[in-house]
């Protein structure tokens, strides 16, 4: 795709956040165009999570400016609701509601929000637990799954209000090893669907092979970013250096 | 000293004349002081100062004082008052079963609202921000997130109070009315056998805990199916 065809879905101008007195983000700059994928790494701390949390307005950003799909974030109530609906998120506790079945965690937003009909979010809910490969598990609780497969039935539920764009945050850093490519391996049929996806996380695998620009951040400001194959074979920055050369020695 | 089980086996009929009394005291006071706990409780978590503050303050002097003072207040006290006596409440607060009533649920649901409110803080953010993030409305999320997970949280505590509630009915004897312990400081003051009598009449509220008891565990077990594991 050629620059100019490039459909912007979120544009974060200058974008400074607060804790306090401490800074966890210094005038942050990142577009993000439709269907692209963006993999954002960084040291523990460096406001990676802070980043995609003001996307969605989990945390307000001070200053600057952050638009999402062309509503800009600002203090009214209806645009968050707006951007809300549009931006999917799967978080890295996974966050599913404890006292609801896995069905009913799919089908509770659409029935609220949407407020579709519940035969059509029934079928919907099933058709994407078949995507994310358990529909064996509908009826059940979510404290009787394995932590896979509570996160692929996270995707799912973010997917029932179909999202424009999808924002993870470390969604594979609370499992079991051996449970983590059950969960890439739907985040890349994602990304294969031409889903527009910002993804928190230190899977370099999955980078490599997903994602359209990989960002580096160290205390709250973007140090480094690019397409994977620079990014990994030639960075630049001695801190990108640094943090690579200690995530991938092991 | 001689020990009349005849006695005992006569007042506890005497006094359950009186358990339809008890159990009004416990039901009525129990609904009111529920409604008037989430009340304070919304008021609490507002975030606005002018609403959480007067709630704050209501809520340290109903669980700071005796709950008998509290009735003596309201029995005797407020009639004094000629405002009271001309206001809408005084058809209420002119029977102590009103003042009851009225003192009981006041107090319960001063302690209730903090029960409450220990379950809203016990409720992970994470799900209610999971709800915001799929853009579930702040009042949806706390009818379809936050209540059901906290009413969950906090029955052992509310159990607890709904026990100590039932006790607390006994105090209503003091402002005259014959519940089954106003009964049994009757037949104490005719009989002059406070050992036989308080004794049965313990009994009586030992069944009722223990039925009370029973009951909330079985709502807890139903409750919470979600976190039983079938291995």
């Amino acid at each position: 795709m050629s620059k100019a065809d490039r459909q912007l879905m979120i544009e974060l101008e200058n974008v400074d956040k607060f804790f306090g007195s401490f800074q966890a983000l210094k005038g942050v700059n990142l577009t993000v165009g439709k269907g692209e994928k963006v993999v954002v790494c960084g040291p523990s701390g460096s406001g990676k999570s802070t980043l995609i949390r003001c996307i969605n307005r989990l945390e307000q950003h001070n200053n600057g400016k952050i638009v999402v799909n062309g509503h800009e974030l600002t203090g009214a109530v209806k645009d968050i609701d707006a951007v809300r609906r549009e931006v999917g998120m799967v978080f890295q506790s996974f966050n599913l509601f404890p006292h609801l079945t896995v069905i009913d965690n799919l089908m509770l937003a659409p029935k609220l929000v949407r407020k579709t009909p519940k035969a059509e979010n029934r079928k919907k809910a099933m058709r994407l637990l078949e995507r994310v490969k358990i529909p064996e598990q509908a009826d059940k609780w979510p404290s009787q799954l394995s932590g896979g497969q509570q996160q692929r039935v996270a995707i799912a539920r973010a997917l029932c209000m179909n999202p424009e764009i999808i924002l993870f945050d470390e969604p594979t850093s609370a499992l079991d090893p051996e449970m983590i490519s059950e969960v890439l391996d739907v985040m890349i049929d994602l990304a294969r669907e031409g889903m527009t996806m910002i993804c928190v996380s230190h899977e370099m695998g999955f980078a490599r092979s997903v994602a359209d620009n990989v960002v580096f951040m160290d205390e709250g400001e973007i140090v480094e970013s690019g397409p994977p194959g620079t990014f990994f074979d030639n960075p630049k920055n001695d801190r990108t250096k640094l943090f690579l050369k200690q995530i991938l020695s092991h | 000293m001689s020990f009349d089980i005849e006695l005992i086996l006569d007042s506890i009929p005497k006094m359950l004349v009186g358990i339809g009394l008890t159990f009004e005291l416990l039901f009525l006071s129990l609904a009111l002081g529920t409604a008037l706990g989430i009340f304070l409780l919304i008021l609490r978590i507002s975030g606005r100062w002018y609403l959480a503050a007067p709630t704050m303050v209501y809520i340290y002097i109903f669980r700071g004082t005796p709950i008998l003072v509290q009735i003596f207040i309201i029995y005797y006290g407020l009639p004094q008052l000629e405002f009271v006596r001309d206001s809408i409440f005084w058809p209420i607060l002119k029977e102590p079963f009103g003042c009851a009533i009225v003192a009981l649920s006041l107090n319960t649901g001063a302690y209730l609202s903090e029960i409450f409110r220990g379950g809203v803080l016990g409720v992970d953010r994470g799900l209610t921000e999971a709800a915001a993030a799929l853009g579930i409305s702040v009042r949806q999320r706390f009818i379809y997130i936050t209540s059901p997970i906290a009413i969950r949280l906090c029955l052992p505590a509310y159990s607890n109070d709904v026990v100590s509630l039932m006790k607390s009915t006994a105090l209503a004897s003091t402002i005259t009315l014959l519940d089954m312990m106003g009964i049994a400081r009757t037949i104490v003051a005719e009989t002059y056998a406070p050992y036989e009598v308080f004794i049965s009449v313990m009994v009586i509220y030992l069944v009722i805990t223990w039925a009370i008891q029973r009951t909330f565990a079985w709502i807890e077990k139903r409750m919470s199916r979600h976190v039983r594991r079938e291995a």
